[in-house]
């Protein structure tokens, strides 16, 4: 039922010539660099105004996660979908949503993507097919389910990637939903972002396993594997097998992907430096396996980008969060009557069942 | 007295618990190693171990089942949930099991409970996180709902709650985890059931509980120093069982009344109180009771906007001038 990952000790698998990447254009690996990079800057100038209290609330960011959200999400054909949990820049802005509008949400305005009523943890762009952004914990995992269900109801050719964290495997719903993507033979891609951490424990602390989290659904008889998120042609190769058996059987899989966040749970995550983990092992991560390091140098071996080429997409991408924060500063903020908007569908259209009977009961 | 912070004076009350009752522990995400996400049980691993201090797995539904399942036995499991909010994963847990088996076996099983942990509004978390579900849990008989707004409330009922034979559920606020409050050094207990009257006054009373409560003082202040008007402020303390004596007692006396309440308005808290007070002294009521709720619709996340969505004491002032 399982297929085991290729150890990297063994027997080295050079990734890039999987079938799905020996068939990437220039264009193509550049366009990933840029995410990368645009994702990374977009948090760090986040952050920056975060600490300058013009964000409330949660940031969660995704800092050297990168490669796990680019290389999942280039491989999305018209009918596929994702959804996550909070940690959820990275997602949005690889599935194409703007850093105007990923940024003004955080600054709670009117132009943000979610009109200021969402915040960090909530960005959505169906038209993108991006269904968010969820705050509780692995309470995404059956919406992934639901849309996989949805896709095989039309009879469309697609699936839900479902992405959750180390922590949100313990939830009862996770199960409920293998349970039911396996029973059900719904093309519905668990992706586990295993961070090792689920805010200050460790996966050793929270979690009963034998060799990985994924090995869970042979509980299920789904298939499951292992991926190295710190290598995008590793992630993106393994998705693509997933994503093939969505297609082609309708069957689910678990991916799990080995990543690492650079920052605390949260901004207000004081104790991720020294405390729950050594600075020693959070400098190692930095150092050795951030994706954005791995992938540039990639590509200046590969001979398609030069030092100076790769400076310049980091700098334009810099200036686009810049322009962003720009933007963001000087949206409006969303108008007091606009918190009882979008509530009710049929009350913001007006139609006859929006008009009947009381909806609202302010005093 | 010594001035500490409401999560220390919670603080205290655990540990002094803890060494009190060998049944007694802590459980919850990051309580124990962590200290707890808002640092209310900051210290107690490192002094009692994780016998006492149990960091649990994000599975509230299991591990809020577990402490019922221990209560049964007898423990006296306090559970940490780090939002409120997230009961929702654990509701048949809470409802229908700790709420429940009292009744249905008859009275032969107890559920000595404290679920505990901050529920409010206000920190632009957005409407996940942002639940109070007070009024949730005391339309539920079988539960106690207890909510504290200040330290020295907050540590007296905590204690009196880990010794009640029932579940109790405990609204904490991480707005007010970091106001100071004077708490004695001698042990106190403050029983379910008696409400607190914050503000004595003539002209009208202001009934609300939790961080509301404080929002009304405020309230209470400023009409009097730009008014001239005496409003009572009674906090409730605990929400079932209810003081209504005291409530009954402050109307009488006022003749008008404004509840304040950070629930939303259907069946709040306030509507039931609005109901109590017009069934039992309609005829010492000499204007409309007035309420002041949180805006009804999720909690939005825009900083500047939702701090107007929770009660303020401009909407409280406005209603009670309206009401004079
Ligand atoms: C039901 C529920 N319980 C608890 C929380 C609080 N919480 C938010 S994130 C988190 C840790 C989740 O860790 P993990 O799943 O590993 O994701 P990561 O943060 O590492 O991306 C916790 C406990 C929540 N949001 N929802
Ligand atoms: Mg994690």
């Amino acid at each position: 039922m399982t297929q085991t990952t290729a150890d990297p000790e063994v027997s080295p698998v050079d990734y890039a010539k999987a079938e799905i990447n020996a068939s990437l254009t220039k264009e193509d690996k550049i366009r990933f660099l840029r995410q990368i990079c645009a994702i990374r800057n977009f948090e760090r100038i986040a952050l920056k105004y975060y600490n300058e209290g013009k964000m409330g609330g949660f940031l969660h960011l995704y800092i050297g996660q990168e490669a796990v959200a680019v290389g999942t999400c280039s491989l999305m054909g018209e009918d596929d979908h994702v959804i996550t949990a909070y940690r959820d820049h990275g997602h949005a802005l690889a599935v194409g949503m703007s850093m105007k509008e990923c940024m003004a949400e955080l600054f709670g305005k009117a132009t943000g993507c979610s009109k200021g009523k969402g915040g960090s943890m909530h960005f959505f762009a169906p038209d993108k097919n991006y269904w968010g952004g969820h705050g509780i914990v692995a309470g995404q995992t059956p919406l992934g389910l639901g849309i996989a269900f949805a896709l095989k109801y039309k009879g469309l050719k697609g699936c839900c990637m479902t992405f959750l964290g180390d922590g949100a495997v313990n939830q009862g719903v996770f199960h409920e939903s293998l349970n039911l993507a396996a029973l059900w033979d719904l093309p519905v891609i668990y992706i586990i972002e295993n961070n090792r951490y689920s805010m200050g424990t460790s996966i050793e602390r929270s979690s009963a396993y034998k060799d990985c989290l994924a090995q869970r659904a042979d509980a299920y008889g789904i298939v499951w594997d292992v991926a190295n998120g710190e290598d995008l042609y590793e992630v993106r190769a393994k998705t693509a097998v997933a994503i093939d058996r969505a297609h082609r059987e309708s069957r689910p899989t678990v991916l799990e992907v080995d990543t690492y966040r650079h920052y605390g749970h949260s901004v207000a995550d004081a104790k991720h430096k020294g405390g729950y983990r050594s600075a020693e092992e959070i400098e190692k991560y930095k150092q050795s396996h951030d994706p954005l390091v791995i992938w540039r140098r990639r590509l200046i071996e590969e001979g398609i980008l030069t030092e100076e080429e790769a400076d310049e997409i980091d700098k334009e991408t810099r200036k686009e969060a810049m322009e962003a924060v720009k933007f963001a500063d000087e949206s409006p903020a969303p108008s007091m009557d606009s918190i009882q908007e979008d509530v009710y569908y049929e009350v913001d259209r007006q139609t006859e069942a929006g008009r009947t009977g009381r909806h609202f009961f302010n005093d | 007295m010594p001035l500490i912070e409401y999560r220390d004076a919670l603080n205290q009350a655990f540990a002094e618990e803890i060494e009190n009752d060998p049944n007694v522990f802590l459980i919850g995400e990051e309580v124990a190693e962590y200290d707890g996400a808002y640092k209310v049980t900051r210290g107690l691993w490192k002094k009692y171990g994780d016998k006492r201090l149990i960091d649990a797995p994000i599975s509230e539904a299991g591990f809020i089942g577990l402490a019922v399942g221990a209560s049964m036995l007898g423990l006296r499991p306090v559970v940490e949930l780090m939002f409120w909010s997230f009961c929702t994963v654990a509701y048949d847990q809470i409802i229908n099991n700790a709420g429940c088996i009292r009744y249905m076996s008859g009275g032969l099983i107890n559920c000595p409970i404290v679920i505990r942990g901050p529920a409010n509004g206000g920190t632009n978390v957005g409407a996940t996180h942002s639940h109070t579900p007070e009024n949730w849990l005391a339309n539920i008989p079988g539960l106690k709902v207890v909510s504290a707004a200040t330290g020295y409330d907050a540590k007296g009922l905590m204690k009196t709650a880990i010794r009640d034979n029932d579940p109790v559920m405990f609204m904490e606020n991480t707005l007010l985890y970091g106001e100071k409050s004077e708490v004695p050094e001698e042990e106190y207990f403050i029983p379910l059931g008696k409400a607190d009257i914050k503000r004595e006054g003539s002209d009208i009373t202001f009934i609300a509980h939790g961080r509301a409560a404080l929002t009304a003082l405020e309230a209470a202040e400023r009409l009097d120093e730009d008014h001239g008007i005496q409003a009572e402020v009674v906090d409730l303390r605990s929400i079932r069982p209810l003081d209504e004596e005291a409530i009954y007692r402050s109307v009488s006396k006022t003749h008008r009344v404004v509840l304040v309440d950070e629930n939303k308005p259907f069946c709040g808290v306030s509507a039931q109180i609005a109901t109590m007070i017009q069934e039992n002294i309609f005829d010492e009521l000499d204007a409309p009771i007035r309420r002041v709720c949180t805006i009804d619709a999720p909690a939005i996340y825009s900083p500047s906007i939702e701090k107007n969505q929770l009660p303020t004491a401009e909407r409280i002032i406005e209603k009670a001038l309206g009401i004079l």
